[in-house]
């Protein structure tokens, strides 16, 4: 337990203080959001309309940026192969790099998100869905990343291979994340979509450490 | 004598040469029988005219398209647990096989679609996961270029396999769930009665024993060409020493 603090706490510390880890996520998750008015006109019924998807398609976006950064550089200096050498096993390891990028990254996406929702004028009913939605989903997302980022770990020049392999796993959590605000803005029935959103999650908790660690040790070997 | 007998490359090169011409034969033989039969002697459908007759190539392509993935899944199981180098190459063989019958699928439904649907293109959940799969055999198959060593990259695209069959069975529920669809339901079925007529069903599974025959001899010369490489590699590294 205490060697899951400290990994954890080495992640956080090194996601906050090695230059704009989170902020970053953030930053980018606002211009894509602030360009979708730019692209479709400032139209303030058809950006309510399109306000769940942009905001859960930007979500996705700002999540994949910082994948690569998730096994790389600990691969690069060494420091994942003694971690591997720790008696900690390597699923553990990659939950707790997985959570802790969802804390730097997917976190700061579901406070921000409201705030971007106003902008695009999203109806008031699906304010809390969108925040429930995102709290949800994001998790899925780093964790579903973490396979990715385990996937492209010694590859130069992985980031585009990585987005190639990791959006279409997003796809699921897309379309229920997407459905559940959507739903919650037209008024109709937000609970199964919600649940299903739930599903997929906690599948992908339950599933991703190993397929990531088996390929982290491919990687190793 | 066991199947995994056939692991053994020597073995595996022996029975593919022997198979190849005939399923070359095969494939030659039924793809045009089927097709000249279903395009030039059935009747054209009292509804859709003789659009309909590019079933003789859509329904064969996306059936092999879902079945492509199918072996590369096995394949990579079979090198997951087994280790054996011919398993991996068969999935590896597998995948362009797949991802261009996907594309057959795709296009051959978008001028299907054109005169029946008025349109090209509906985000219908059938043409979706379509796209979806496509997707998948393109990031499967960028993986294997992007890594080096052989083996490294059979390991980690049989992990991507894994992955790639739960989600992409997942997103095929997932957008039932977003969109109801224009795409017609099943047109074969062993249990049903409501598949195609007749006059319809037997040019089509001529035509679609045709594509699977086609598939075959594609799979394994794609596969014996892999093998003869890697044979030649390791021939030119006794060279160099």
């Amino acid at each position: 337990m205490s060697a899951m603090m400290a990994v954890m706490t080495r992640e956080l510390r090194l996601a906050l203080r090695s230059g704009g880890g989170a902020g970053l996520g953030l930053a980018f998750f606002l211009i894509v959001v602030m360009l979708i008015p730019f692209g479709v006109g400032p139209v303030p019924h058809l950006l309510a309309q399109i306000a769940p998807g942009t905001l859960w398609i930007a979500a996705l976006l700002a999540c994949l940026l910082s994948l690569d950064r998730l096994f790389q550089a600990d691969f690069e200096d060494g420091t994942l192969d003694i971690l591997t050498l720790s008696p900690m096993p390597l699923e553990t390891l990659v939950a707790i790099k997985a959570v802790a990028h969802w804390i730097t990254t997917g976190l700061p996406l579901v406070v921000a998100a409201p705030i971007l929702g106003m902008t695009l004028n999203l109806p008031d009913a699906a304010y809390w869905w969108l925040v429930a939605s995102l709290a949800v989903g994001t998790p899925a997302l780093s964790f579903l990343g973490a396979i990715g980022a385990a996937l492209t770990v010694g590859i130069r020049r992985g980031g585009l291979l990585l987005s190639l392999l990791v959006l279409p796993l997003y796809i699921p959590t897309l379309i229920f994340g997407a459905r559940c605000v959507s739903a919650a803005a037209e008024g109709m029935d937000v609970i199964p979509a919600f649940q299903l959103l739930g599903g997929v999650t906690l599948f992908t908790l339950a599933m991703t450490p190993f397929a990531a660690a088996a390929a982290l040790r491919m990687h190793m070997r | 004598m066991s199947i995994w007998e056939f692991a053994n490359p020597v073995r595996f090169m022996r029975l593919s040469g022997k198979v190849l011409p005939y399923a070359t034969v095969l494939a030659i033989g039924l793809l045009v029988v089927g097709l000249v039969w279903g395009f030039f002697f059935t009747p054209d459908d009292y509804k859709q005219g003789s659009t309909v007759k590019i079933i003789y190539i859509h329904v064969p392509a996306a059936t092999l398209a879902i079945n492509a993935w199918g072996v590369m899944f096995i394949a990579s199981l079979v090198w997951l647990i087994r280790r054996h180098h011919v398993s991996a190459l068969v999935a590896r063989a597998a995948a362009p096989v797949g991802a261009t019958l996907t594309v057959v699928a795709l296009i051959t439904g978008a001028i299907w679609g054109q005169p029946m649907w008025g349109t090209y293109w509906e985000w219908d959940p059938r043409l979706t996961s379509f796209l979806v799969l496509f997707i998948f055999y393109l990031g499967y198959m960028a993986l294997w270029e992007a890594i080096d060593e052989p083996d490294k990259a059979a390991d980690l695209t049989s992990v991507l396999a894994m992955v790639g069959t739960v989600f992409a069975v997942l997103s095929r529920y997932a957008v039932n769930f977003w969109n109801q669809g224009l795409h017609q339901g099943a047109s074969l079925s062993l249990d049903k009665e409501e598949h195609v007529a007749d006059v319809f069903y037997q040019p089509l599974l001529m035509s679609m024993a045709g594509f699977f025959f086609l598939f075959l001899a594609l799979v394994l010369l794609r596969t014996r060409t892999e093998i003869r490489a890697r044979r030649i590699r390791a021939l030119q590294q006794q060279e160099a020493h």
